[in-house]
């Protein structure tokens, strides 16, 4: 038994003359958060779809929780997911709509009420799904995800239409999943929210991978950058040209000098502003976030 | 399998189903029937497409199904749209894909789906046929029609083979039905064509050609309702029937069980 939750190798989907996913590779540890991101029509949900069974692929394979994909009822009874948002029969209640898919999966029907009361629905429960705001239909169908107490569960963009407060209580479901041994693949545009649950990363782009594995080293990768800026307007050349003769990259973006260089060139550029004469009025290191280093990766500004 | 019959029958046990179905059924079956009997010595008929069913017939130990026989292909027609609804829905809600994560086994989900909406058929027809035969035992009275042999051995075969007739209809009808929810994959579009086919295509071509109707498929499926026509035999119907059903199944069960799932 490997340590992967899932492990893709060329994975491809073809529509007509149209590559949707093309030869992807990655794995998913087991007992980890790994996002998935990717510019819309990039593959994720097709991915996701293919990960379940629901659509064939068409060139490579993959394995969930050791299984081949071509077999999904190996691995499909220990799978929770969600894609493309929440479906249900509009007029059964809540409750209803998840005993219907607990008496089809086989586990127990008292998870109902609890899942319901996890998600924040116990009080709705009886209310018929029809009535149930974007936010609330998100939430059972996260609960329906959770009916197999799932040792992978597949979310597909689950905080569409949460209020803040939904937001960061997903947030927190799914880190407690994730450190009580359920491993969480889930694609979301909220990247600064997968920046702070996620260990692993898979970045797609037009079909294709374009990063695969350990969120801090896609960062860290990342060039550095200190946004600076003196007291004056004239200023501005001059510190390009300090930086520049220091021997890194300085551009006037919106009347602030970016320099590509690490937080610790900051104080030699600090010194050699002063000896010139200039008082700096902001001089801030930058780590790159997840949501710059998407936009930079997938050039989909 | 059984835990596709259980968790489809959970769907179809909603109240606006079970009593919108089960309404359509008493108004067809009481609607027949009393014409049936009202209507026996009107100049018009008493019958499907002006037929007259005189007191002789009705006197037969047969009399008390005649008009629950008539019913049973507009029964079909409610049976044609739950199953195609009760199909179809999956695919416009997107709710086929939970099903498949939960059930991978797309012909299990199919030939579940196909034995509780079947189920749901059987309590149809059963209500139906004691509609139809406590109304024709209320209103043979009137009607001057004698009720003796009704509940005769004879009378109770007829009794049980009508039924059984109706439900073998009702259920290739809902068959029909079904298949034509995968392939149009909209209950709109999947009972529009189902019930323009049956009810005005069937008709029309009949008009045409009346030959024509014993190769059809309505045709043939309200005749075994019938037990028989005058122009179509039971096994004609039977077999025309029956090829159709299990023509149309198999195309339904190839198509669902490769065709991506991709709403």
């Amino acid at each position: 038994m490997s340590n992967l939750a899932i492990s893709v190798r060329d994975l491809s989907k073809k529509y007509g003359e149209r590559m949707a996913v093309s030869h992807i590779n990655f794995d998913v540890p087991l007992g980890t958060v790994c996002g998935f991101v990717g510019p819309n029509g990039s593959g994720k949900t097709t991915t996701m779809r293919m990960l379940l069974g629901l659509i064939s692929h068409t060139g490579g394979n993959g394995e969930v929780l050791d299984a081949s994909i071509d077999e999904p009822e190996k691995y499909l009874s220990r799978v929770g997911a969600m894609i493309e948002g929440p479906a249900f029969y509009p007029a059964l209640t809540g409750a209803e709509n998840l005993r219907v898919l607990a008496t089809l999966g086989g586990f127990p029907q008292e998870r109902v009420q609890t899942l319901l009361n996890q998600v924040g629905l116990g009080d709705r429960a009886k209310s018929k799904y029809k009535t149930y705001s974007l936010g609330m239909k998100q939430r059972l169908g996260i609960a329906a995800a959770l009916l197999p107490n799932p040792k992978l569960l597949m979310l597909d963009e689950p905080t569409n239409g949460l209020d803040p407060e939904g937001i960061q209580e997903v947030r927190a479901l799914l880190r407690q999943l994730a450190d009580n041994g359920t491993t969480v693949f889930v694609s979301s545009h909220l990247l600064s929210e997968l920046e702070i649950i996620s260990d692993y990363l898979v970045m797609l782009r037009k079909g294709e991978v374009v990063f695969a594995g350990k969120i801090e080293e896609l960062l860290l990768a990342q060039q550095h950058v200190i946004i600076t800026k003196g007291q004056n307007q004239a200023d501005l050349e001059k510190l390009v040209s300090i930086a520049t003769g220091l021997g890194h990259t300085a551009t006037i973006r919106n009347n602030e000098v970016h320099v590509q260089a690490s937080a610790d060139f900051a104080a030699t550029l600090n010194r050699a502003a002063f000896d010139a004469g200039i008082t700096l009025a902001q001089l801030s290191p930058q780590v790159p976030n997840l949501e710059e280093t998407f936009f930079e990766m997938t050039g989909d500004k | 399998m059984f835990r596709v019959v259980f968790a489809e029958l959970r769907k179809l046990r909603r109240p606006t189903l079970v009593l919108g179905t089960l309404g359509a059924a008493l108004f067809f079956s009481a609607l027949i029937t009393s014409f049936l009997f009202l209507l026996i010595d009107d100049p018009g008929g008493n019958g499907d497409r002006g037929r007259r069913i005189g007191r002789e017939v009705l006197t037969l130990a047969s009399g008390s199904v005649t008009g629950f026989a008539s019913v049973g292909g507009l029964l079909g027609l409610i049976a044609l749209c739950v199953f195609a609804a009760q199909t179809a829905q999956e695919y416009t809600y997107g709710t086929l894909r939970n099903l498949l994560v939960r059930q991978s086994g797309r012909l299990r989900i199919l030939g579940g789906k196909l034995i509780a909406n079947t189920i749901f058929a059987i309590f149809m027809v059963l209500f139906s046929a004691i509609i139809s035969i406590g109304l024709s035992v209320a209103l043979a009275p009137g009607a001057k029609v004698p009720t003796d042999l009704w509940f005769t051995s004879d009378g109770w075969s007829s009794i049980i083979h009508t039924v059984i007739n109706v439900f073998i209809a009702v259920v290739g009808f809902g068959v029909i039905g079904m298949a034509l929810g995968i392939l149009l994959r909209s209950p709109i579009s999947s009972i529009s064509v189902g019930v323009l086919w049956i009810l005005i295509i069937e008709n029309l071509l009949g008009a045409v050609k009346e030959s024509a109707l014993r190769w059809l498929p309505g045709s043939q499926l309200n005749t075994i309702a019938e037990g028989g026509s005058e122009t179509i035999s039971y096994t004609h119907a039977m077999q025309v029937g029956g090829a159709y059903v299990i023509g149309i199944s198999i195309i339904a069960a190839v198509l669902f069980s490769r065709r991506d799932v991709a709403n």
